[in-house]
């Protein structure tokens, strides 16, 4: 049997404010392996973020099994769960989160930054214009990031999620913040780093969206309600519209 | 992340909100420069003490009535009024037969009367004192005379100015031979004394000096001294005429035990050492009073790191999301506060040493003789109680920022 990169097993997800429980996510199971583009599809509410910030060690899952490449995360510290964040793993957040009035080269290196095995400052550099490469946004490097455009700054955030080379690529509405124009540029990036090898995990609303990934897992108040393989994938061109 | 990375992260977000920063940094640099100045002012104003002792001679003896405890001030000085100290005593003391080492002596007795000279009245502080005085405090008769020996006893009316009174009551005319009312009795001015300076007993350019019987009879109508100033032939020599001293009053007083001495003697080694040790105390004592201002900066700075922890957490959820370990981050934002407690505390060592510069100045210029003193021990002080205040504000908000969670941090808005 193959194992997958990431596996799940009656994966739970409850929230507790103050007394009141609410279940977010309900014994999902369900297997991605490496170099899979995987779209988690749902309305708002329906518990796609949470798992996938579980899926990414944002957060702990409340009960289940959570396997990441053949190992149980279960009893991982925060320290490791920090380590496997760092090496493992890269975030594209709706909102960018960059380091505001911080040059775009200072926002790429931030997670070479935190290794514990850190490189030599012209190695770190070289990773960081290469990753700024792969967005197109090299000629960038030097503006701080509150001078760039939406686009321009969620090209920088998957620069940065990809300076360390991770296995997996998070992504949690990416193209929600952008127009449409932006939006297309961000899914053909995704697109060309799942060619490349990279396993990226999309989360969006957006069936559109979504038809840019290989495969679309259907979330619904915390359940899993349909997994399948994407017939018509749509292939992110410049100049298309995003709809 | 090496230590230079969060100092730069510090740095930045410091010059992002200028105005706030200084107000934060504003509450250690007066909190600092408040303990610079008051440990430089307490050193100089120790060291003028000092030096006004040391001026009087390490040769002199004091022996004052009443009996004290070893260190404690002499009952005289806490203002009880003590009969037991005689003029025959000083006779005794001054006998080579008793002690041998004592070259010159001189009773004291002090009051407060109006003297008038003409148009002119004053309040004035006078002394009553042997004609031993100028041998025993180095005091320089400018002009006229001192008393003669006889004079001391013999309640003669005569009086030496000493050299602010001379411009008090004679400021035009030659004061030899006039005379001069003290409490409606006429007395001839014999002598004006030379300028000196205070000391750290009187200044005997204010007071106004007449024979010590006629002090005691006329004036004041007593028969005790206040005190006796001795002085020894050789500073060397002062032990052993402290312990002759103490035998002579013994045997004069009929005590046995010395517990039972009704008389003090102190010599200046111990007066300076006494007077140390009470302005150390003061001194660390104000200085404590001005480090609680520091501990009021480093609310402030606990202040301004809370607010911070707040308004980067979305910061602090995205360096987690990217590997930051949480003692990353507490190592950040401590190392942030102990930044801007350090800055402010080296600019408070600056502006503190700059002001006490500036009232060393302005107190040397008002005429006396002030030195400007920063002890390197001042400076240390000031800079590790301000790491010590960085560190202890730092550490809460840090600790607080450190266990922010990656994915609350990030959804917060």
């Amino acid at each position: 049997m193959i194992m997958g990169l990431i596996q799940a097993r009656n994966l739970n997800k409850t929230y507790d404010n103050e007394g009141v429980l609410t279940p977010a996510v309900k014994d999902v199971t369900f297997r991605i392996d490496k170099g899979e583009f995987v779209a988690i599809m749902g309305p708002s509410g329906s518990g796609k973020s949470t798992l996938m910030q579980m899926l990414g060690f944002l957060d702990r899952p409340t009960k289940g099994e959570y396997l990441f490449d053949g190992k149980n995360t279960e009893s991982f510290s925060d320290d490791e769960l920090a380590l496997i964040r760092n090496k493992k793993v890269g975030f594209v957040f709706q909102a960018f989160n960059l380091l505001p009035r911080t040059s775009v080269m200072e926002n790429v290196e931030l997670p070479l930054l935190y290794d514990s095995q850190r490189e030599k400052k012209e190695m770190i550099e070289k990773k960081v214009i290469a990753a700024l490469k792969a967005v197109n946004m090299e000629h960038r490097a030097t503006y701080l990031s509150n001078q760039l455009s939406g686009g321009e700054k969620q090209r920088v955030a998957v620069a940065r999620a990809l300076v360390n080379d991770p296995e997996v690529l998070f992504a949690d509405e990416p193209t929600g913040n952008l127009d449409s124009k932006s939006g297309i540029q961000v899914m053909k990036i995704l697109q060309k780093l799942n060619d490349d090898g990279h396993t990226i995990i999309l989360v969006t609303h957006e069936t559109f969206t979504a038809e840019h990934a290989k495969r679309i897992i259907m979330m619904k108040d915390g359940d899993i309600t349909q997994d399948f393989p994407v017939q018509n994938r749509r292939i992110a061109r410049d100049g298309e519209i995003l709809k | 992340m090496r230590l230079l990375d969060p100092i730069k992260i510090s740095y930045k977000n410091i010059l992002a909100a200028k105005f706030r920063s200084f107000l934060t940094v504003l509450g250690i640099i007066i909190g600092v420069a408040s303990v610079i100045i008051v440990m430089a002012i307490g050193a100089s104003a120790q060291a003028l003490i000092l030096d006004q002792v040391s001026d009087i001679g390490s040769n002199l003896v004091g022996v004052l009535p009443g009996g004290s405890e070893e260190k404690g001030p002499p009952a005289a000085l806490l203002g009880t009024v003590i009969t037991t100290l005689k003029y025959e005593d000083l006779k005794a003391i001054l006998s080579r037969s008793n002690v041998p080492d004592v070259t010159n002596g001189s009773g004291y007795v002090t009051g407060v009367a109006t003297a008038k000279y003409q148009d002119n009245s004053f309040s004035v502080t006078y002394q009553g004192v042997s004609s031993d005085l100028p041998a025993v405090e180095n005091i320089n008769v400018a002009e006229g005379r001192f008393f003669m020996p006889e004079e001391e006893t013999n309640l003669a009316r005569v009086v030496i100015l000493g050299a602010d009174r001379v411009v008090d009551f004679f400021p035009n005319v030659d004061p030899i031979g006039k005379t001069l009312t003290i409490k409606n009795l006429n007395f001839t001015v014999v002598g004006v004394l030379d300028k000196k300076g205070a000391s750290a007993f009187s200044n005997s350019d204010q007071t106004i000096f007449v024979p010590l019987f006629t002090a005691q009879k006329l004036l004041l109508g007593i028969d005790y001294l206040n005190f006796i100033r001795v002085k020894a032939n050789d500073p060397q020599n002062v032990t052993r005429a402290v312990s002759d001293i103490k035998i002579t009053l013994r045997q004069r007083h009929s005590i046995e035990d010395p517990a039972d001495d009704d008389f003090t003697v102190r010599d200046t080694a111990q007066a300076l050492s006494t007077l140390t040790s009470v302005t150390d105390i003061l001194k660390y004592f104000l200085a404590s009073i001005a480090a609680i201002s520091l501990l009021v900066g480093g609310v402030g700075v606990m202040n301004i790191m809370l607010v911070a922890v707040n308004q980067r957490i979305r910061e602090i959820g995205l360096r987690k999301a990217v590997g930051a370990r949480n003692h990353h981050i507490t190592s950040q934002f401590l190392i942030e506060a102990v930044f801007i407690t350090l800055v402010g505390g080296i600019l408070g060592i600056i502006t503190g040493i700059f002001i006490s510069y500036l009232a060393a100045v302005i107190i040397r210029y008002l005429g006396n003789n002030w030195q400007f003193i920063i002890t390197g021990q001042s400076v240390i002080i000031a800079t590790s109680v301000t790491f010590i205040v960085g560190i202890v504000f730092g550490m809460y908000p840090a600790r607080k920022a450190s266990q922010v969670s990656p994915m609350e941090a990030l959804r917060y808005e």
